[in-house]
């Protein structure tokens, strides 16, 4: 029996191990091409570059219209607020559901699940034009405001459900004390909420650092370019020229997110797997 | 099987905490100003920027509009031009036969993959978390331009096919072959879902598996038998859910196709087209139209999932 087992598990560790590397090459390929002159790039299969060399970064960190530096920072800026308010707005909003009693509650509880099955296009014009309306077009303010006023509903949906695990006897306890449904929030649901609002500031950071479709829209402007804008702006004049270039800052805009997945990967896994998602 | 474990999503939540069995009835006060207070921001939030777009978009639907001068009432004439527009109607075409195609292609690698990981393997969590990795990174202009690469006619899948003598194609440039290359981009993202049918496979009762064994059960029987069944609640939550998603690509199609839905519209996927009529040529109007049949068709699609669950999702425990 115990044999049959093993033998079984290093069949399936044989399999996985083919297909996790058919999956990363890819990748790991991107990497190591990035490192190769321009002209070896695509000569061999090989990742791993013969005769190494950082041209590709250095020409390309400033071969678009403005440099990575500024890009990066504007997609930093962007991120990190876009976090900031998104666990603000949201924790505010599941606190209501999870916790308090009040008219209609069933009613916009459906009302937000509901919102989470809406595809953004369905709101994408007329947004544009109310943010246009308000000249903020060329700002990050169309990029960020939304999530002050909780617009991800996934996220107050992940939180209505932590909370709901957290026992009610710590609530009513601090209110039997005479603390108010503010101070309740704050000094009993809110630190007990970590571990959702450490998903929560994840995903948003690597879902807003990788968003294209509203930056690209909401964005014209050179000095306002968001990494994935740098990026599509060589691929737009890269045609023929210089790949080099445009793989070393692909590699470059996927290594913040790589390395917040590093970092918080367990967490991440155990969030995705207990509440499901995108 | 508990009634709330993590995973079972699609239970609808608020009900039980309505009526806890313990408490007296009838004296439920209600914090009306509290809880308005705490919901204010998402209150605002639905309004400004969810309620009142759709229907000021609905609106713009029924209007020639091109952001500069004030929209002009037209009824219905861009829902009626839209059947008439071969690029739309390309559109769809190229749509369907990528959500039809890409949605199964990614649900069965989740499926296998996971089923594969779940028997209690060394190394679980590193598996994990690689296969996770390429959704996480998944909707990124910089994965689309390594795809891109990867299937470009000296790229790395023609090297690969080179090995054994076989002259690859233009892959990306081929009008026969650039929308599977984007199909081939969503199965490679089947880290989401496998999370989330791992975390269910977890759950399984293992007594229904030690009762199968003792029959002797073969492997097939079994999963077709006891696992599928009993997953089919993650199966349809997967499927709502990545069909959603399917319908709303937009980045890969645009960074392979330089931005046209090429070659000789391909790759045009909806949401592509769309941008392209409301941004590029500023047709807002006939965008809004646009967004309200895709709309329609995403609710339609998840109607029929929700009214074929009665016949093959296993809510019983």
């Amino acid at each position: 029996m115990r044999t049959e087992k093993k033998q079984v598990h290093w069949r399936a560790h044989a399999v996985l191990i083919v297909v996790l590397v058919a999956m990363i090459y890819p990748m790991v390929w991107l990497v190591g091409a990035s490192f190769k002159p321009e002209n070896q790039i695509f000569s061999t299969m090989n990742p791993f570059p013969f005769a190494f060399t950082i041209a590709n970064y250095i020409n390309g960190w400033t071969a678009t219209g403005n440099s990575f530096t500024v890009y990066l920072a504007n997609s930093l800026t962007v991120s990190l607020c876009t976090v900031v308010a998104n666990v603000a707005s949201c924790s505010v909003a599941a606190y209501a559901f999870a916790r308090l009693d009040f008219a209609f509650k069933r009613f916009w509880f459906a009302v937000m699940l509901g919102t989470m099955m809406l595809p953004f296009q369905a709101t994408l014009i007329p947004q544009y034009t109310i943010f246009y309306q308000l000249n903020w077009i060329n700002t990050f303010l169309p990029l960020v405001v939304p999530y002050l006023l909780a617009t991800d509903a996934f996220f107050i949906f992940l939180m209505v459900q932590f909370i709901r695990g957290i026992p009610r006897e710590l609530d009513e306890a601090a209110a039997l004390d005479g603390a108010g449904h503010v101070r309740v929030f704050f000094s009993i649901i809110l630190p007990l909420l970590r571990p959702a609002l450490l998903t929560t500031t994840i995903l948003t950071f690597i879902w807003t650092f990788n968003d294209f479709l509203r930056q690209l829209v909401y964005l014209s402007d050179h000095s306002r370019y968001t990494a994935p804008l740098g990026l599509n702006a060589f691929v737009d004049r890269a045609s023929g020229s210089s790949y080099g270039g445009m793989l070393a800052m692909s590699v470059v805009t996927l290594v913040p997110t790589v390395a917040v997945f590093i970092v918080s990967q367990r967490r991440l896994v155990e969030g995705v797997a207990t509440t499901g998602i995108k | 099987m508990s009634e709330n474990s993590g995973v079972a999503v699609l239970d609808p939540p608020v009900p039980e905490e309505a009526a806890p069995p313990v408490r007296r009835k009838g004296k439920r006060h209600k914090h009306n100003l509290a809880g308005y207070g705490f919901l204010a921001p998402w209150l605002i939030g639905l309004f400004a920027f969810t309620l009142i777009p759709m229907v000021y978009s609905l609106y713009l639907s029924l209007t020639k509009f091109n952001l500069l001068t004030a929209p002009q009432w037209i009824g219905f004439d861009n829902y009626v031009r839209l059947f008439s527009d071969e690029r739309y109607l390309q559109s769809i075409k190229v749509t369907l036969l990528y959500v039809v195609t890409s949605v199964p292609l990614k649900l069965a690698a989740a499926l296998l993959v996971a089923v594969a990981l779940n028997r209690g393997l060394k190394a679980l969590g590193f598996y994990r978390a690689t296969f996770y990795l390429p959704s996480l990174l998944g909707a990124s202009v910089a994965v689309s331009v390594m795809w891109r690469q990867i299937f470009s006619r000296d790229g790395l899948v023609n090297q690969f096919l080179g090995l054994f003598g076989i002259q690859g194609s233009d892959w990306i440039g081929d009008p026969r072959y650039a929308l599977w290359t984007l199909v081939l981009l969503s199965g490679w993202q089947f880290g989401t879902p496998m999370l989330i049918f791992l975390a269910g496979l977890k759950q399984l009762p293992q007594d229904l598996y030690e009762a199968a064994a003792i029959d002797g059960a073969g492997r097939f029987t079994v999963f077709f038998k006891i696992t599928l069944p009993l997953l089919s609640p993650m199966v349809f939550f997967n499927l709502v859910l990545e069909t959603i998603n399917a319908f709303q690509t937009f980045t890969p199609a645009y960074v392979i196709s330089n931005g046209l839905g090429g070659p000789i519209d391909s790759t045009l996927l909806y949401t592509l087209y769309l941008y392209l009529k409301g941004f590029g040529s500023m047709q807002m109007g006939y965008a809004s139209a646009m967004a309200w049949v895709l709309f329609a068709v995403i609710g339609l699609f998840t109607a029929i999932y929700f009214w074929s669950a009665r016949k093959w999702v296993n809510y019983a425990d």
